[in-house]
């Protein structure tokens, strides 16, 4: 069978699961007063469109930053505005200042999960497709067989189409932009980079590898010469990009402070929620969060972060090639969701680690499909088309019965949480060693066969 | 390099297939059902709540029982697990009780049941010329799989729409899996099982009838493919009318005790004595010129006559639902994988016939499924059918490729640009009406080609018999 169509087949196949996922329960759904994320996206497609643009981000009468203020950069604004346009087309109920407060219908649904198919459709999956055409090892077969498993991984669809989210464009611009500096297009990367950190200031945590990839590879053409030139086209496009997306808070140096104010809240704690980080895990033995001040709180994660970061960084920037970018990417976003302040689970965007939230969401059966599913298609290809007899297969069982703990069994009555709580630690040991095992690998370089005629 | 492990020497993608559709169907659970989910409730309740001989008398509902014994049978065996779902669902008075667990016992039945229909898939692959070598996606078993597995209208008339005929395809599709493996009295069996499930089965029953007569009583046959009519065997009719009396007999025998049958009858045949005369005539007439060729025919003629039949009861019948086309397609799916031009039949009918199921959807949730759904089967069918018969030209010629194409205008058309203008209001079922008239083009030209391909396989005596 051509490629277009084994291609073709994956992107439906992709297609359908999420548009499915999206018949379930949305966070937040019937929960007054403050409802959920869902409502939050609504909110600012209601704020954006109502209000003029310097107080989007303040608080106003009109403007209750308590409410689900907005707390992601410009680009989203934007976005939200132009949702806003389509929704005051079909319903202009839905974005009406303060009395849409909470609105819910099922044809508003069909619309907010359109809006989400649409990105995903624009941004995400050609950006999925393209990078596996382009930079998969492996037969054609292979290159189909990725596509599928990232098409279908559970974490992004269940995060997005469920509990309702636009992560498909953060990562979906990120995507380019790796596609990009992949293609050897260093500007257009550094554009579709800089608009991804612009749309969700969590793709920070991919911003240091990029930065150390672009700085390593033009010190490599020479610092006096082409590599400066180099350096210096990146730097203009990646400054005009955020000129571009800051015009509008550009005009009063309070604004843009405010936004910054909105997207860092270290006015916020350590940690909220049972998250699989270091410091939730941490705080089961000895209580950091009331122990130490904020400020030094502030300090450790950041001391931290930094630490665990900087080997891989440093690599790169001494070996600036496409397997180290992507190893630091990895190593790099572990890092941040370890160790920073204020991680959210979904920052993670693993499935199997974000149980407690989809089951209060209502998505427990796509959460246990989907799942399912994409556990069994990767295990599944991943035996059949690579010949490794990974000892991945324990992990089968081991989800399925800790799945099955948590749902069915209750907690004794004296830790409530505790199935949550031990979710989270058990994820927080799983990426404690992914972050040292995928280090390990880009620092020392295990002989790797095929890839030593990659180039640039 | 790496190598691609060799996946044709190990039957795990029929599996791996399975279990991917069985996934697909989880996620369409909270989808939107028809009334047909409540008819299938109700049957729950009576077959629960009331004794046998209420069965066929109890109208609480509108949904009366209209199915045969067997079915309801089945339906009696499904109520003791729905039990430890949701036991209001089990009430008669509970019209249109559609609680959450309800509706996870009733999707999750249908999808349980499918088993039946996936062991029948296995075992009809095991009736195809298999070529040694081919790579994993090229495989006429795997093609195959995928085609019946994976098709569009089964997914959603059973899984969105809700019906239990994965189940009941699943029998007919094993009954022909055992006359090609020459187990013909499980064969008949297996039909008169399935007639007793669902009396629609009764448009093929002639095909059934004559192939049993003609390729099995009669043991050996001349030369030239006719009869002879020496060797017929009556040992051999005995049994086969033994089988199939005594299934009926299970079935319909309490109802008959009980004097219930011409109420059952009359449930099972809803027309006053006029009607019944003008709703099989046509039938009839149609089949008789079937049924005249078909006694010359040798076994590969079986299927092509049966799908024809199916089709051709489809065409001529009054009362016939749009979902009886499947009574012809999944049939004709066997076909397609063997011979160039079954595939292109194959492409027109299942495109168009698929394409004329869309109105059973007409929520705006279901838009993208089935728009997707659709995409995915035509894909996969024309491309892996091309792929099978790349030696030799296109499947479709391109006539054939403009009527499939101008079903996206259509689409476009009457779910896009229709509603939006001003004939909505005064015309809403105009639409509809386009749809079926362009379907029933594609239907009629697959028929008569088909019709042609039995007239002219008869005279092929070279074609050697499936056994």
């Amino acid at each position: 069978m051509e490629n277009w169509s084994l291609f073709s087949l994956c992107v439906l196949l992709g297609l359908t699961s999420r548009w499915a996922v999206s018949f379930h329960s949305y966070s937040g759904a019937g929960k007054p007063p403050m409802f959920g994320d869902y409502e939050a996206q609504r909110h600012w497609q209601e704020v954006t469109y109502n209000l003029p643009v310097h107080e989007w981000y303040f608080n106003t009468t009109n403007n209750d930053l308590n409410y689900w203020g907005l707390d992601y950069p410009p680009l989203t604004a934007y976005h939200s505005l132009v949702c806003a346009y389509v929704a005051k087309l079909l319903n202009p109920e839905w974005v009406e200042l303060h009395a849409s407060r909470g609105y819910e219908s099922h044809s508003h649904k069909l619309f907010m999960r359109a809006t989400v198919l649409f990105t995903d459709i624009l941004i995400y999956i050609p950006a999925v497709l393209l990078y596996c055409f382009y930079f998969c090892d492996g037969s054609s077969k292979q290159k189909v067989a990725t596509a599928l498993c990232i098409l279908l991984y559970p974490g992004l669809i269940l995060i997005d189409y469920g509990h309702f989210q636009y992560n498909s464009v953060s990562l979906g611009l990120a995507l380019w932009g790796i596609l990009g500096l992949g293609l050897g297009w260093d500007l257009f990367g550094s554009l579709a980079f800089t608009l991804a950190l612009n749309y969700k200031q969590m793709e920070l945590y991919h911003s240091l590898p990029f930065f150390c990839y672009l700085l390593g590879k033009c010190i490599k053409q020479g610092l006096i010469g082409r590599g400066f030139f180099q350096l210096a086209k990146i730097s203009l496009t990646v400054l005009v990009t955020f000129a571009l997306c800051w015009m509008p808070f550009l005009s009063d140096p309070k604004q843009p402070l405010q936004v910054l104010h909105r997207l860092f809240p270290f006015g916020r704690g350590l940690f909220e929620d049972k998250v699989a980080n270091t410091w939730c895990s941490l705080n089961v033995l000895i209580k950091i969060k009331t122990l130490l001040s904020r400020e030094t709180q502030l300090f450790l994660s950041f001391a931290l972060t930094l630490l665990f970061i900087l080997p891989s960084s440093l690599k790169l920037l001494s070996k600036p090639n496409l397997w180290q970018f992507k190893l630091a990417l990895v190593n790099s976003s572990l890092a941040f969701f370890l160790f920073s302040f204020q991680v959210h689970e979904k920052s993670i965007l693993l499935a199997a680690f974000m149980l407690p939230l989809l089951v209060k969401d209502g998505l427990l059966l796509p959460y246990v499909v989907t799942s399912l599913a994409f556990l069994f298609l990767s295990l599944y290809l991943l035996s059949h088309l690579t010949r490794t007899n990974e000892p991945l297969f324990w992990y089968f069982p081991f989800l399925v019965i800790s799945v099955a703990t948590f749902v069915w069994l209750e907690p004794p009555a004296k830790f409530p949480d505790l199935f949550p709580v031990l979710v989270s630690i058990l994820s927080f040991l799983h990426f404690l060693g992914f972050i040292i095992y995928f280090n390990l690998v880009q620092l020392m370089e295990p002989q790797r066969k095929k890839s030593q005629k990659k180039t640039n | 390099t790496v190598m691609a492990a060799p996946m044709t020497n190990d039957q795990s993608w029929f599996y791996a297939l399975a279990l991917g559709v069985s996934f697909l169907k989880c996620l369409l659970i909270n989808a939107y059902h028809s009334t047909d989910f409540e008819v299938h409730r109700n049957w729950l309740a009576l077959t629960h709540s009331l004794p046998v001989s209420q069965w066929y008398y109890e109208a609480t509902s509108e949904w009366t029982l209209d199915y045969p014994p067997l079915f309801a049978w089945f339906e009696y065996g499904l109520s003791h697990i729905a039990c430890f779902f949701d036991k209001e669902m089990l009430v008669v008075p509970n019209l249109n009780y559609a609680s959450p667990a309800t509706v996870l016992f009733q999707r999750l039945s249908v999808i349980v049941a499918d088993v039946v229909f996936f062991y029948a898939v296995k075992e009809c692959c095991k009736c195809l010329r298999e070529d040694k070598g081919k790579d994993l996606l090229g495989k006429p078993s795997f093609i195959l799989t995928v085609l019946l597995l994976w098709n569009f209208g089964l997914l959603i008339v059973d899984h969105i729409h809700f019906q239990y005929n994965g189940f009941l395809f699943g029998v007919l599709l094993l009954s022909i899996a055992r006359h090609c493996q020459n187990r013909h009295f499980e064969g008949a069996f297996l039909f008169s099982v399935l007639l007793n499930l669902k009396h629609i089965y009764l448009y093929i029953a002639p095909a059934y009838g004559i192939y049993l007569l003609r390729c099995f009583c009669f043991t050996q046959s001349n030369a030239d493919g006719s009869l002879q009519w020496r060797s017929f065997s009556v040992v051999r009719l005995v049994i086969l009318g033994t089988i199939v009396l005594s299934t009926f007999a299970v079935s319909f025998g309490p109802f008959i005790a009980l004097g219930q049958l011409p109420q059952v009858l009359s449930r099972l045949f809803p027309f006053k004595r006029g009607l019944c005369h003008a709703y099989w005539a046509p039938n009839i007439w149609a089949l008789y010129n079937i049924a005249d060729k078909a006694f010359s025919i040798l076994a590969r003629g079986f299927l092509r006559c049966l799908v024809i039949c199916a089709l051709g009861s489809f065409m001529f019948g009054w009362h016939v639902h749009e979902k009886a086309i499947m009574m012809a397609i999944l049939p004709l799916s066997l076909l397609a994988v063997d011979s160039r031009k079954d595939a292109g039949i194959f492409l027109m009918l299942s495109v168009t016939s698929h394409y004329s199921l869309f109105p059973l959807l007409f929520t705006t949730q279901e838009l993208p499924i089935k728009i997707f759904l659709m995409l995915l089967f035509t894909i996969f069918s024309l491309a892996s059918l091309k792929t099978l018969f790349r030696k030799g030209g296109a499947l479709l010629n391109p006539l054939e490729v403009t009527y499939l194409l101008g079903l996206i205008p259509l689409e476009l058309i009457c779910e896009f640009v229709y509603p939006l203008t001003v004939w909505q209001k005064t015309f809403p079922f105009l639409p509809l009406m386009l749809t079926s008239v362009y379907c029933a083009l594609g239907v009629t030209y697959a028929f008569i080609r088909l019709y042609i391909s039995l007239l002219t396989c008869s005279d092929t005596t070279k074609k050697t018999k499936m056994q």
